[in-house]
């Protein structure tokens, strides 16, 4: 996995990257690195007893979102629209999508329809 | 109809041999179903192990499914061992069976290598055919495209077909896919539109025996375990005086009679999953159970078409008894 930025932060104040930091970070699931250079780990969703976890998160443009199956039995990752559409996800497998625009990405496993989630991607 | 045949040529005798050698000790695991007079009704195996015999005019059949090719976990190590077993039990039916059925999830992961281990394992069937529809797990990665490359029954890219036999007209079904977000799985309408034409040219008196996955039922529909246009296809078969429609997917017995269509669920030879709902767990994933007890959560069904009779013979039969 590559780290990727959660936001564009590189020509802000030291003092912007903080406050930006510290308001995102009660959004963005996962820790949200404030180093000097406001890394953000990547978001996480974890697949676990068919349920994405967390089900609903909010990320800026260009965030990476990672997934990563923990249950026995294999999960998707997929839209409708099929913007998404991972592989089958064995166990331990991981699937990661790089959200480029703004929009609200609702997603759901094709083998579990039941399980959905959906991913927010707003500028900050 | 080019049903699926297993080359047996590729498995040699001795390998056969070895197999049936192993097992002799443990027959009539399989259900075999006989349809007589439009009714299956399962014969088979009793607690002792003891095949019943069916009318010589009957027709008899064995129903598999979720065999789960490329599974690995704890719950059971052996997938392949578990479908060898119930593999030896058809083979030493004392009727050989007309066909076998596959209600779905033949794999685990939709992989080419995985549904080509199941093909080369089905082949160990002495039967003359196999025939069988898609589970979820066989429409993973580009719907049921990876699927029809081992098990397009009738060459027409689709998993869905009817055939005759015995008097009985039989329907495989995929209702794996159409699925929508947080919603049951479903047919659809160009299915379903199908299912009525095929339907139209068989009289009503003519049994009719349904395969599909997912049971066409609502068992529980958080779990997903139901067809979202079940109903619609139902109304369509609800004329005749004869249904039976096998299921797989939940991987244990479940049954429901609405007049003269019954909807049977058949168990796995992979895993066996919770009761619906079943309280304290959540989800419907794997069971892990104490060894020794695996062997009699997984099974195979025999059915025997009666005459006579509007209801098929059902048997299921666990690998350990």
């Amino acid at each position: 996995m590559t780290k990727k930025e959660g936001f564009p932060l590189s020509r802000s104040s030291r003092a912007t990257r903080h406050a930006l930091a510290s308001a995102l970070s009660g959004v963005l699931f996962g820790a949200i690195v404030a180093a000097s250079n406001a890394i953000a780990a990547a978001p996480a969703v974890d697949i676990t007893k068919f349920a994405f976890t967390p089900g609903e998160l909010t990320v800026a443009p260009g965030t990476t979102v990672v997934w990563t199956n923990h249950d026995e039995v294999p999960h998707t990752v997929a839209s409708k629209d099929k913007r998404l559409m991972s592989k089958a996800l064995d166990t331990d497998d991981r699937f990661e999508h790089t959200f480029d625009e703004e929009g609200d990405f609702a997603y759901y496993c094709t083998l579990h329809p039941f399980m959905t989630g959906v991913v927010h991607v707003r500028k900050p | 109809m080019k049903p699926f045949s297993p080359n047996r040529t590729d498995t040699p005798d001795a390998d056969r041999r070895k197999a049936l050698g192993c097992l002799a000790a443990w027959t009539g695991a399989a259900v075999v179903w006989t349809v007589a007079g439009g009714v299956p009704r399962a014969l088979g195996a009793t607690g002792a192990g003891h095949v019943a015999e069916a009318s010589k005019h009957a027709l008899t059949f064995v129903q598999i499914s979720d065999t789960h090719i490329g599974f690995h976990k704890d719950a059971n190590p052996d997938v392949v061992g578990s479908f060898r077993r119930a593999a030896a039990d058809i083979n030493a039916l004392p009727q050989t069976p007309a066909f076998v059925v596959h209600t779905g999830d033949v794999s685990h992961l939709s992989k080419p290598e995985e549904f080509g281990q199941a093909r080369d394992l089905l082949g160990e069937l002495k039967v003359d055919r196999v025939h069988t529809v898609p589970g979820e797990h066989d429409a993973i990665d580009d719907g049921v495209a990876g699927y029809l490359k081992f098990f397009d029954h009738d060459g027409k890219g689709r998993a869905w077909y009817s055939f005759d036999q015995g008097g009985v007209h039989f329907i495989g079904l995929n209702n794996v896919l159409n699925f929508k977000m947080g919603h049951l799985a479903a047919l659809g309408d160009e299915q379903l539109a199908w299912l009525k034409a095929d339907l139209a040219g068989v009289a009503h008196s003519t049994p009719v025996v349904v395969l599909a996955h997912i049971p066409m039922w609502t068992v529980w529909e958080p779990w997903g375990w139901g067809t979202a246009d079940a109903a619609a296809a139902i109304a369509l078969l609800r004329p005749f005086g004869s249904v039976t429609v096998l299921n797989g997917h939940i991987h244990q017995v479940l049954q429901k009679v609405e007049g003269h269509v019954a909807l049977h669920t058949a168990m796995s030879l992979a895993y066996p999953l919770p009761t619906p709902g079943q309280a304290g767990i959540g989800e419907p994933g794997p069971l892990k159970v104490p060894a020794g007890e695996l062997g009699k959560l997984l099974g195979t069904r025999q059915l025997s078409v009666v005459r006579g009779k509007h209801a098929l013979a059902l048997i299921d039969t666990p690998l350990d008894r």
